[in-house]
C-alpha cells in the first residue's frame, strides 16, 4: 500500500472522529447550536419586517444570507484550528508521524466540512419551517445550493489554512476577529447591500462572503428577489469565478505556507508558546 | 541474535549558531545499534538543541550528521517511519481516548512493515506494555502527568522504530513514576533491539539505563564513555578521613588502599575513626562541570 494513499485514508477516518468528538463534548455542542439557534431567533423576528418596496421580508432575505455567511466562516475554523494545534503539539506529532501533515490536513477538512454540513442543516431545517417565501422546493435550487456550498468551502478552507499559518497565537487570531466581523457587516448578510454606499459595496465585493450570501439568496429565494442585487441579477457566472479566484489563490499559497509552518515546528518552540500562554493566564 | 556495530547516529563537528552566539561547538560523537546512549548536561548545555537537530526539526549551522543513514535536514518519510521520538512536553490530543490515538497514529505506519519488523505495534499490546490497560478507554486530558508520559512514550514506540529519542524522559516525575519509567526503558532494550537516545540533567538516571554517557556543558562534550569509563577517567579522587590524637583528619587521593596502608604504617594503634569515601559518578560528573565552567581543562577524549 502506497503510504500517501495509506495517509490520505487515515486522515479521513481521522476527520470523522474529530468530527464525532465535536458532537459530544459539551463545549463544542454548544457552539454547534448556540449559533443557529440565535440567527433562527434573529430571523424569526425579522420575518415580518418588509425591506423597501419588495414585499420581501427581511427574514427571509437574511436566511440564506446567514447560510453563505456560515460557509465562508469556516475558514475562521480553520485558522483557529490551526492555531491551537499549533499550541499544544498537535501539529508537532503529525509531523513526527510519516505522512502525518498530510493525514492532519485531510482530517481537517473531513472534520470542518462535516460540522459545516452540520451547523447548515441546523440552521436551515427548522428556518425553512419558521420562515415563509423561501423558493426550497425545487431540484434547481438545491442544485445551486449545492455548487455555492462546495466551491465556498474550497475557497475557504485554504485561505484559513493560510491565515492559520501567517497569524500564530491565540491573541492575533482573536485580532482577526476584528476585519472578519467588519467583512460581514459590509457583504449584505443581514441587510441588502445596494442600501450601502457605492465604495463599501466594491469592498465586499472582493472578498467571498458577500458571493457566498448572494450565491444562497439565489438558490433559496424566488426569482423576483434579484431585483434589490446589485444589477439586478443573481450573477452566477461572477459569484463562480470570484470564489474560484479565492480557490485557486488559496490552494497555491495554502501549501507553500503550511510547508514553512511545518518546517519551522519543533519541541521547543512548542515549549516557548505554552510557556507565554501561562504568562498570560497567570 | 546478531551483535553488529552497526553506527546509528554518526555527529561529526556539529556546531548551532543563534545569532551571535554559538550553542553547539564541535560536537562529535556516535552511538551503535542496540545502545542506550545519555546526553547528559546542566540545563542550557545544549541538549534539546542537538536532540532536535538528530530530529530532523532543526536546522544545523554547520557539521556532518548521519541519523540511521540519512542527512536528517532532508530525511523522508520512510526516515522518519523508522524513527520514534518523545518531546519533552506534549499535551496534543486530549480529546482522543488512548487506544483511540495509538489506533490512529499506528495507521501511518502500516505501510513501512518490513519481514523483520512488523508495523504498527498492536495498540493493546504497546497499551499492556507501557502499563496502561486499565485507563485504554480514558480520554487523554484526564491522564496524570505519569500516564501521558508513559502514552507519549507508547506513541514513541508504535510504529516499532530503530532508534527512539526521549528528550528528559521524567522531567517532573516523583520517584515511583521515575522508578517505573526506568523500569520501561530497560524492558525495552531487554526485549527489543532498538537505539535508544536520551537526554537527562539527572546523572542517577544516566547511570541506571545508558551503556554509554556523553556529557555535553556549554555546547561541548566534555566526556564520553561508560559510567564506569568515566569514573575512571576522571581518577576518582577518593577521600579519607581519620583521627590521630584527638585530632581530625582528611585527605583526598586517587589511591586510597595504599594511602591507608600508609597510615596505619605509620600511626598503627593511634589511629581511629578512618572512613574511605570512594569517588562516585556524581562527583565525577560535577567535577567535569565545574572544570569546564571555570574555562580550564576542557577534557577531550
Amino acid at each position: 500500500m502506497n503510504p500517501a494513499v495509506t495517509a490520505i485514508r487515515t486522515g479521513w477516518t481521522r476527520g470523522l472522529i474529530e468530527l464525532r468528538q465535536s458532537f459530544t463534548n459539551g463545549a463544542d455542542l454548544l457552539n454547534h447550536l448556540l449559533w443557529p439557534v440565535l440567527m433562527l431567533i434573529v430571523t424569526f423576528f425579522l420575518r415580518d419586517v418588509e425591506f423597501g418596496s419588495t414585499g420581501l421580508p427581511l427574514g427571509t432575505l437574511a436566511l440564506p444570507s446567514i447560510l453563505g455567511m456560515n460557509v465562508a466562516a469556516v475558514m475562521v475554523s480553520m485558522s483557529q484550528h490551526l492555531t491551537a494545534d499549533r499550541e499544544d503539539g498537535t501539529l508537532l506529532r503529525a509531523k513526527a508521524t510519516p505522512h502525518g501533515v498530510r493525514g492532519y490536513l485531510v482530517g481537517k477538512v473531513v472534520a470542518l466540512s462535516g460540522g459545516l454540513l452540520a451547523d447548515l442543516a441546523i440552521f436551515l431545517i427548522p428556518g425553512l419551517f419558521i420562515i415563509g417565501g423561501l423558493a426550497a422546493a425545487s431540484a434547481g435550487s438545491w442544485l445551486t445550493l449545492a455548487w455555492v456550498l462546495v466551491l465556498g468551502v474550497v475557497a475557504a478552507l485554504p485561505i484559513g489554512a493560510v491565515l492559520g499559518s501567517v497569524f500564530t497565537g491565540t491573541r492575533s487570531q482573536g485580532l482577526l476577529q476584528l476585519p472578519i466581523l467588519g467583512m460581514i457587516g459590509i457583504s449584505g448578510i443581514f441587510y441588502p447591500i445596494t442600501s450601502l454606499p457605492e465604495w463599501l459595496q466594491a469592498i465586499a465585493q472582493v472578498f467571498p462572503f458577500y458571493w457566498l450570501g448572494l450565491g444562497m439568496r439565489s438558490a433559496l429565494l424566488p426569482d423576483a428577489a434579484a431585483g434589490i442585487e446589485i444589477g439586478a441579477s443573481w450573477r452566477h457566472l461572477e459569484t463562480a469565478g470570484v470564489l474560484a479566484a479565492w480557490a485557486v489563490l488559496g490552494l497555491i499559497l495554502a501549501p507553500i505556507v503550511l510547508r514553512r509552518m511545518a518546517r519551522r515546528e519543533s519541541g521547543s518552540r512548542v515549549a516557548e508558546r505554552r510557556e507565554r500562554a501561562l504568562q498570560r493566564i497567570g | 541474535m546478531t551483535t553488529s556495530k552497526e553506527i546509528v547516529l554518526d555527529v561529526e563537528g556539529l556546531r548551532m549558531r543563534y545569532g551571535p552566539d554559538d550553542v553547539l561547538h564541535d560536537v562529535t560523537f556516535r552511538a551503535y545499534h542496540g545502545e542506550v546512549l545519555a546526553l547528559l548536561g546542566p540545563n542550557g548545555a545544549g541538549k534539546t538543541t542537538t536532540i532536535e537537530i538528530l530530529e530532523g526539526f532543526r536546522t544545523r549551522s554547520a557539521g556532518r550528521v548521519q541519523v540511521l543513514g540519512a542527512d536528517p535536514a532532508h530525511g523522508d518519510e520512510r526516515w522518519r517511519a523508522r524513527l520514534g521520538i518523545v518531546l519533552q512536553s506534549w499535551r496534543d490530543h486530549g480529546r482522543w481516548r488512548v487506544r483511540e490515538l495509538l489506533d490512529h497514529l499506528g495507521a501511518y505506519y502500516a505501510p513501512y512493515a518490513t519481514e523483520a519488523i512488523p508495523r504498527p505495534w498492536p495498540a493493546d499490546d504497546l497499551i499492556r506494555a507501557v502499563g496502561l490497560t486499565a485507563h485504554a478507554d480514558k480520554k487523554i486530558r484526564t491522564l496524570s502527568g505519569g500516564q501521558r508520559r508513559r502514552l507519549d512514550v507508547a506513541i514513541g514506540l508504535v510504529g516499532r522504530p530503530e532508534l527512539l529519542f526521549l528528550d528528559e524522559p521524567t522531567a517532573n516525575f516523583d520517584p515511583q513514576a521515575r522508578h517505573e519509567f526506568h523500569d520501561l526503558v530497560r524492558g525495552l532494550t531487554d526485549s527489543h533491539r532498538i537505539t535508544i537516545m536520551l537526554t537527562t540533567h539527572d546523572l542517577d538516571e544516566a547511570e541506571k539505563l545508558a551503556d554509554r554517557i556523553v556529557i555535553l556543558n556549554g555546547g561541548r562534550i566534555i566526556a564520553d564513555g561508560s559510567a564506569g569509563e568515566l569514573a575512571r577517567r576522571i581518577a576518582g579522587e577518593d577521600r579519607v578521613r581519620w583521627v590521630c590524637d584527638g585530632r581530625r583528619f582528611t585527605h583526598s587521593t586517587a589511591e586510597s588502599t595504599a594511602f591507608v596502608r600508609g597510615l596505619f604504617d605509620r600511626y598503627g594503634e593511634a589511629l581511629g575513626e578512618l572512613e574511605v569515601h570512594r569517588a562516585s559518578l556524581e562527583d565525577t560528573y560535577l567535577t567535569l562541570v565545574r572544570q569546564a565552567e571555570s574555562g580550564r581543562g576542557v577534557m577531550t577524549r
